[in-house]
């Protein structure tokens, strides 16, 4: 194994990038896992791919536009259902700007 | 293992047509089996049976009235619980989804559904998806029905020990990596990843959406041919959906492999595989010759860069796809002051240990100043995977390799060590990375008296081709 590739802090910044908390000893694990995960798949680093373009799917397809016609649509009662809080068939959060008093 | 007569899928459905059973009778059947086996195996997180028996009790007045209930007419089928199904729990073998009832069915469920088949339950799986050993529920692991201590591979893992302990006929997996080959290979059964695109993905679970496709589990290769024509084709809901219908593969299951030529795939085949598993891949490639075929060795290079590639790339899909789950319109919500604080709580106590490594291994892949070093990396490592595999089908028409290095391996075993469970998937991943079709064939069993199985790689929409190879394997038995 070469230079340690993810530290403690990077992965803590990481975890909070992705809306998830770590406990200490979380933490500590991830970091180890992840780097020498990092480590192993670093391998392609040594490969030439010079010229290649990148594929992001497996195959050649293009975008299909169906005829903007009005089809079913999911029930607005069912789809609330499954949300853990409603209010006025909207769904309901907690403040998105600073806390609740 | 179980008290079920052995019916295939394809029998089935020609005695319920014909009135010689009932489907409920079929349908009690495997429910009974289930209940007798299932709180040991855990294959299932849901069984429907009350909705089942239901079905059954349909598909039975409609051969009574004389109409055609399709050709799945009363086959039990076991759906990974990935897999949207109306009004029926669909939860990821995730608590961040527990309980969760979808508004809609997915399209293959749609699809068998109309076809006559009964849906049994759904069934357990690695976390969203993520593991090689179903070890990574929520809820628990499943076992393998060929020895209670091993796993049965994953992540479809519940599906497949579900057909191979006799539960159902047919599962229905996904596999992003080699979740329904890996499994199928490990508990004996036939998986089948079909091409990208292929099979509508519209109501599956995303995991990874260059990556993710659907496909079968049954005990024989006619099995899987018949569920395939039936769930494969055109969908306007998955804009990844191939347009044009495919012929089908059922119709030229018997036509044999005389001279095909058939690649074993040298870098799949070589270093890291146990030898008894590579004894079985000798004696598949002398009965693929015995049937006609030409056999060479073949080369894909850049293939042993494919679990280096795909362990960049889904995790950075994944890390995206799962975004969505953030306590606001269904699933867990752990409440707290702040929407940031309620979405931060929520997915911490939501997701479990693997999902949380792959979502922040994504996260980091496709960070400001590592984004060019790993994830665009990855991207251009597929397009020279890609590029091998174009030259190598010039020369053959189908490639068959081991499907997992290794039999079952015992509960436990790797689940400490994230890397070591990523090399099962050493095999079977860079097939979707390219998009191509593959399936796995039992065949025979290794030194610990379980089952091997065979992987055979097709080019894109080669399934016809695939499946001849596949029953005459089955065949040489």
């Amino acid at each position: 194994m070469g230079q340690q590739r993810i530290t403690r802090a990077e992965c803590a910044h990481v975890a909070a990038l992705a809306r998830l908390e770590l406990t200490d000893e979380e933490l500590e694990r991830f970091t180890g896992q992840l780097d020498e995960l990092l480590d192993h798949v670093a391998e392609v680093e040594a490969l030439d791919v010079e010229g290649l373009s990148a594929t992001m799917h497996p195959l050649a397809i293009a975008n299909v536009l169906r005829p903007d016609v009005p089809g079913a649509v999911l029930d607005r009662e069912e789809v609330l259902a499954a949300a853990p809080l409603v209010e006025d068939g909207q769904f309901r959060v907690p403040p998105v700007l600073g806390e609740a008093p | 293992m179980t008290a079920v007569e052995p019916m295939t899928a394809v029998e089935i459905a020609v005695a319920v047509k014909s009135g010689r059973r009932s489907a409920r009778s079929v349908v009690d059947e495997h429910l009974s089996a289930i209940q007798a086996g299932d709180p040991e195996v855990h294959a299932f997180n849901l069984v429907a049976a009350a909705q089942a028996r239901a079905r059954a009790d349909e598909i039975d007045a409609a051969v009574a009235s004389g109409r055609d209930p399709g050709p799945m007419a009363g086959v039990p089928v076991a759906l990974k619980d990935n897999l949207c199904t109306r009004g029926m729990a669909t939860t990821c073998s995730s608590r961040i989804l527990e309980g969760w009832v979808p508004p809609y069915d997915a399209a293959v469920v749609e699809r068998l559904r109309d076809a006559g088949a009964v849906v049994v339950g759904k069934t357990n799986m690695d976390e969203f998806a993520m593991g090689s050993s179903t070890e990574n529920s929520a809820f628990g692991p499943t076992r393998n029905p060929c020895d209670h201590s091993r796993v049965p591979g994953g992540s479809s893992g519940g599906s497949a020990a579900a057909v191979a302990a006799g539960f159902a006929p047919v599962g229905l997996g996904s596999d992003t990596g080699g979740s329904i080959r890996q499994p199928a290979a490990l508990c004996g059964v036939v998986g089948v990843k079909p091409t990208y695109g292929l099979v509508s993905r519209y109501g599956l679970v995303a995991f990874a959406s260059s990556l993710d496709q659907i496909g079968p589990f049954t005990t024989t290769v006619a099995d899987s041919a018949a569920v395939l024509d039936v769930i494969s084709g055109p969908d306007g809901r998955d804009s990844t959906s191939i347009g044009a219908p495919q012929p089908r593969v059922a119709d030229t299951l018997d036509d044999g492999v005389e001279g095909l030529r058939i690649g074993v795939l040298a870098e799949l085949s070589g270093d890291g595989v146990a030898p008894d598993v590579a004894a079985r891949l000798r004696a598949a490639v002398g009965a693929l010759e015995s049937a006609g075929a030409r056999v060479a060795e073949a080369s894909v290079p850049a293939a042993v860069y494919g679990l280096s590639a795909y362990y960049l790339i889904a995790p950075a899909e994944a890390s995206s796809n799962l975004a969505r789950y953030d306590g606001v319109r269904y699933g867990l919500r752990v409440d707290a002051s702040s929407t940031p604080g309620m979405n931060t709580a929520t997915r911490s106590s939501g997701f479990g240990d693997e999902v949380k490594r792959r979502i922040m291994l994504g996260t980091y892949a496709l960070s400001a100043g590592y984004y060019d070093a790993y994830y665009g990396k990855a991207q251009k490592v597929r397009t020279l995977i890609v590029n091998d595999f174009a030259s190598v089908w010039e020369q053959f028409d189908l490639l068959v390799s081991p499907t997992s290095p290794t039999t079952a391996f015992p509960l436990g075993e790797r689940t400490a060590d994230p890397l070591a469970m990523y090399m099962s998937d050493v095999c079977t991943v860079p097939v979707n990375l390219t998009g191509q079709a593959a399936m796995s064939v039992p065949y025979g069993v290794g030194h610990d008296g379980l089952p091997v199985g065979v992987q055979i790689l097709a080019p894109a929409l080669g399934e016809p081709v695939m499946f001849r190879a596949a029953a005459v394997l089955e065949a040489s038995l």
